[in-house]
């Protein structure tokens, strides 16, 4: 099939960006997104121009680095698939097809289709963890954990970090990345202990990153790869309200 | 000779006592030594989380936008300990032993061991991180198996077992981060080690943002880079996956093992047309459930429903009564592409066989495979847009993971002092062949358990930060690097950088893959010396070396494999014995199984840079078997 792409293309952080029109001929329906972007880029390079710079490394919907905004949604048009899941069967012969950046105000452009994300790096640094040490831990089977508890774990903690729910929400919000977090140490009996403090340091970081509040536009689950549930984030406010009243609060 | 410098004892003893005996540094002066850690997959993120802990001064650098996105994080299936929670008959000595032979009596009895013994301490803490682990109805730890045991003794969490650890050891490492003792560089890409007196002293790398090649000098580094099956071109492997940090450590005298041992899986999703950019993996795991089958008549294209119970062959079952579907991935990849190479291959171009679930569907019924292979089939449906749960998965076999890499002694040190090696790029345990979840434990084990202690040994008899950037040694390798960097550049050719990968990958795996010939490996050093001068001199890399740009990056990832190519075809045929994921086709027993020369061949062997088209020097380090018998594999 053949497609017409625009493309956002940008240098650099402080040069202004603008879309670009390109051509996609040839493509095979077997195709990845990303594989049919190859195929564009090396028809760049053998013009002797530069080809679109955009971020990806696993190709397999689990590392969060692929990162585009296909036609108004990030990832595209597919639910639970990553950009570089999608693949050319999902467009027809003829179609137009916009790409762009994230596009958040924690999120600067670098290049093209490629932005910073340390922001989210930063909110897990503020307590995304249990405070254990290498070593001296208890046998794994000697506390217990529910099937259930576990599951609803898990269910949190498949968040890749790509950042599409923030590029997705209206206000900018990471409230869905950092629900995931705090939803999935919370469930557990390890990461109870430092839940209060942990809820209110990580809100505290999401406000200091730039990101906007949360007004429960659910855009954010919408376009979630891995569909982590709108619930975590009533999670996160139950927490952050419980950690107010048992807590101290001197942080 | 080389030495693994394996300490002496019974087996059992040998960690614990070697142990006792390394050298510490006083907690007052950890700080004031600087280590750099190279990648932030599971071996980096662990070692550098656990060393920050300690109180060193840890520098990390990984070539990903985030430390949480190495490419650890696409294992699937599972991770192994001797827990033996599921009270099957495991132990530490089965682990070991399932272990050994599982890598063909290619490994070091020592290092085995010390694997199997940690393993058990490894779920431990994951599980105290948070790791959120499958758990049975009571709450306990739930097993599953993998290849090549016939025990159950793989610890999961759903089918993304690798992220989960991923994220247990970044979370940790995020913690060190934040306390100040870990200093954090992403995007950034190692392109050199420093060496001043045989010490390794720092590294060179490239801000992939700036462009600016830049360097950090250090009291020791810690190489934690991954495996090179990018080699190929097409593999299961992250797109960033390469062989740059441990070749450039090769270039600077770290000895490299065994390169020749690289593992083909069995069960990834089949290729679909020259578009294709990467293999995809379905996880090991299946075999539990999935039964590997191919029509008993030449290319027959009827729908496999269509195909009676008596019109197929279970060839794994049939051939490998004892282990079935679980046979190790040597030998399971080697049967699939025997039955394609006969013709009974199914799917475009016959290369491809079914991995059949209806038998666990009627068995378990379609909600309980879903919850253990559910994100695997959704995988499977968008690359194939085909259903598994209605007909049979197509695979076939791909490159997956290295075993070869840089040769480490028992403390995980290269012989250039102060060069530690970490995970798969390091050849220390797997011998010829990895057995299914026992990377993950492999990668853990080195950076949680096993750095922390022999680092120490290291720094303890050192002066710290006697050498700074300002030393000859990093100003000209400085230099150097962005020479190289200008000439790539200006070569302004007419071939992109993917062309001659891909080119390269077919070369290696037609002639240096899964099954190798004098022939074959011969032909196979002529082609990639003529690619190798052919890409020096036609290749085009449009951008600037100051900017972001990546064909750049990959254009020296792929410079590197089409050296390193070489050393694996010239290590592939000094070999002159099958073992493992080595096949020889000179070398096979009369029911076309691997045949082992232990007298002449149960060594390392570890290659010695000697400069730029001179032969390298092989290096053999013996291998001694004192607690196990070298059997002929067999899992009939
Ligand atoms: C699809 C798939 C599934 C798998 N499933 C399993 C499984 O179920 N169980 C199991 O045990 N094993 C499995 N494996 C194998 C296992 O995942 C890997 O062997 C293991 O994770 C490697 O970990 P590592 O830390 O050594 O390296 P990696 O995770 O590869 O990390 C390498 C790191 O080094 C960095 N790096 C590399 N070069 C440079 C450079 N020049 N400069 C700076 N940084 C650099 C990268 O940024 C990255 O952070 C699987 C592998 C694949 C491909
Ligand atoms: S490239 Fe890894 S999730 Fe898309």
């Amino acid at each position: 099939m053949d497609l017409s792409l625009f493309v956002w293309r940008q240098q650099a952080p402080d040069v202004q960006g603008e879309m670009v029109a390109y051509s996609a001929k040839g493509i095979s329906e077997d195709m990845s997104f990303l594989e049919m972007l190859d195929v564009v880029n090396e028809g760049l390079i053998s013009n002797g121009e530069v080809p679109i710079a955009f971020d990806h490394d696993c190709r397999e919907g689990i590392c969060g680095t692929c990162s585009q905004v296909i036609n108004g949604v990030p990832h595209g048009p597919m639910e639970r698939t990553t950009v570089c899941q999608l693949h050319m069967r999902n467009f027809k012969d003829g179609d137009t097809i916009f790409i762009e950046p994230l596009r958040a105000k924690a999120f600067p452009i670098l290049k093209d289709l490629i932005v910073d994300r340390g922001a989210l790096d930063r909110i897990i640094q503020e307590g995304g963890y249990i405070s254990v040490h290498t070593g001296g831990v208890p046998d794994a089977n000697s506390v217990l954990i529910s099937r259930k508890d576990a599951e609803t774990a898990m269910d949190a903690s498949e968040c890749i970090g790509c950042g599409a729910c923030v590029a997705a929400c209206p206000n900018g919000s990471a409230m869905l990345f950092t629900a995931s977090k705090v939803s999935h140490l919370a469930a557990l009996p390890q990461g109870k202990i430092e839940a209060d403090q942990r809820v209110r340091s990580m809100t505290n970081a999401m406000k200091k990153e730039q990101f906007g509040n949360c007004s429960n536009h659910y855009e954010c689950n919408a376009v979630c790869p891995k569909g982590v549930k709108i619930s975590f984030i009533a999670k996160l406010n139950r927490e952050f309200i419980k950690s107010m009243i048992s807590g101290d609060s001197s942080d | 000779m080389i030495n693994g410098k394996c300490p002496p004892g019974p087996l059992e003893e040998k960690w614990e006592k070697h142990k006792d005996g390394l050298m510490l540094v006083n907690p007052a002066n950890k700080r004031r030594y600087r280590i750099i850690v190279v990648g932030a997959g599971l071996a980096g993120a662990s070692a550098a989380s656990t060393l920050g802990e300690l109180g060193y001064n840890v520098e990390a650098f990984c070539f990903q936008d985030s430390p949480r996105r190495g490419h650890s994080i696409a294992a699937q299936g599972g991770i192994n300990a001797a827990k033996n929670y599921p009270n099957d008959g495991d132990s530490i000595f089965r682990l070991f032993y399932d272990t050994i032979k599982g890598g063909d009596f290619r490994s070091r009895e020592a290092n085995v061991y010390r694997l199997a013994s940690i393993s058990n301490n490894i779920i431990d803490q994951c599980v105290a991180q948070g790791v959120p682990f499958a758990r049975d109805y009571a709450g306990y730890l739930d097993n599953r198996s993998f290849g090549g045991a016939q025990v159950s003794r793989t610890f999961y969490a759903r089918g993304q077992t690798g992220q989960q650890l991923l994220i247990g050891a970044y979370s940790a490492l995020s913690r060190q981060i934040k306390s100040g003792t870990v200093r954090f560089f992403p995007r950034t890409e190692m392109l050199d080690l420093v060496v001043v007196d045989g010490s390794a002293k720092g590294i060179i790398y490239r801000d992939l943002v700036s462009g600016k090649i830049a360097s950090r000098a250090a009291d020791a580094v810690c190489l934690c880079t991954g495996g090179y099956a990018n080699v190929y071109f097409l593999s299961t492997n992250a797109m960033g996956s390469n062989v740059t940090a441990a070749f450039r450590a090769y270039k600077r005298g770290a000895l490299f093992a065994n390169p020749c041992y690289t593992q083909i899986h069995p069960t990834c999703v089949p290729v679909t047309g020259d578009h294709q950019s990467k293999l995809t993996l379905m996880s090991e795991s299946l075999r539990n459930d999935g039964r590997v089958w191919v029509p008993v008549v030449k290319g027959d294209e009827r729908l496999p429903r269509d195909i009676s119970e008596d019109e197929r062959d279970y060839f794994l079952e049939r051939r490998y009564p004892g282990f079935g579907n679980l046979t190790p991935r040597d030998i399971a990849s080697r049967a699939a592409k025997d039955a394609c190479d006969k013709g009974y291959g199914v799917g475009p171009g016959g290369r491809g066989v079914f991995l059949d679930f209806a038998e666990a569907i009627g068995r378990l019924g379609e909600a309980e495979v879903r919850r253990r292979y559910g994100n695997l089939f959704d995988m499977y449906q968008k690359i194939t847009g085909e259903d598994a749960y209605e007909r049979p998965m197509r695979i076939y076999p791909a490159p997956h993971y290295t075993m070869g890499g840089l040769w480490v002694d028992y403390n995980l040190e290269s012989n250039i002092k102060g060069l530690f090696v970490l995970g798969e790029a390091n050849f220390s345990d797997h011998g010829a062949n990895r057995l299914g979840a026992s990377a993950l434990m492999q990668g853990l084990a080195d950076g949680y358990f096993i750095i922390p202690y022999t680092i120490a040994d290291h720094l303890a008899r050192i002066k710290p930060g006697v050498v700074s950037t300002d030393h000859e040694a990093f100003v000209g390798s400085v230099k150097e690097t962005n020479e190289r960097v200008e000439k790539l550049l200006s070569i302004n050719g007419k071939r992109s950088v993917t062309d001659y990968h891909r080119d390269l990958g077919a070369i290696m795996w037609d002639l240096v893959g899964m099954e190798r010939s004098e022939d074959g490996l011969n032909e196979a050093i002529k082609k990639i010396r003529a690619l190798r001068n052919e890409f020096w001199d036609n290749v085009k890399i449009t951008g600037e070396p100051d900017e972001l740009n990546q064909e750049l990056e990959k254009a020296g990832r792929v410079a590197d494999f089409l050296e390193f190519g070489e050393l694996m075809a010239l290590d592939a045929l000094e070999r002159k014995e099958s073992c493992g994921g080595h096949f020889r086709s000179e070398y096979q027993t009369v029911d076309g199984e691997a045949l082992r020369d232990d007298s002449n061949y149960a060594h390392v062997s570890a290659w010695e840079y000697k400069g730029t088209d001179k032969r390298p020097f092989l290096h053999s380090e013996p291998l001694e078997f004192e607690n196990v018998d070298l059997v002929m594999r067999s899992y009939k």
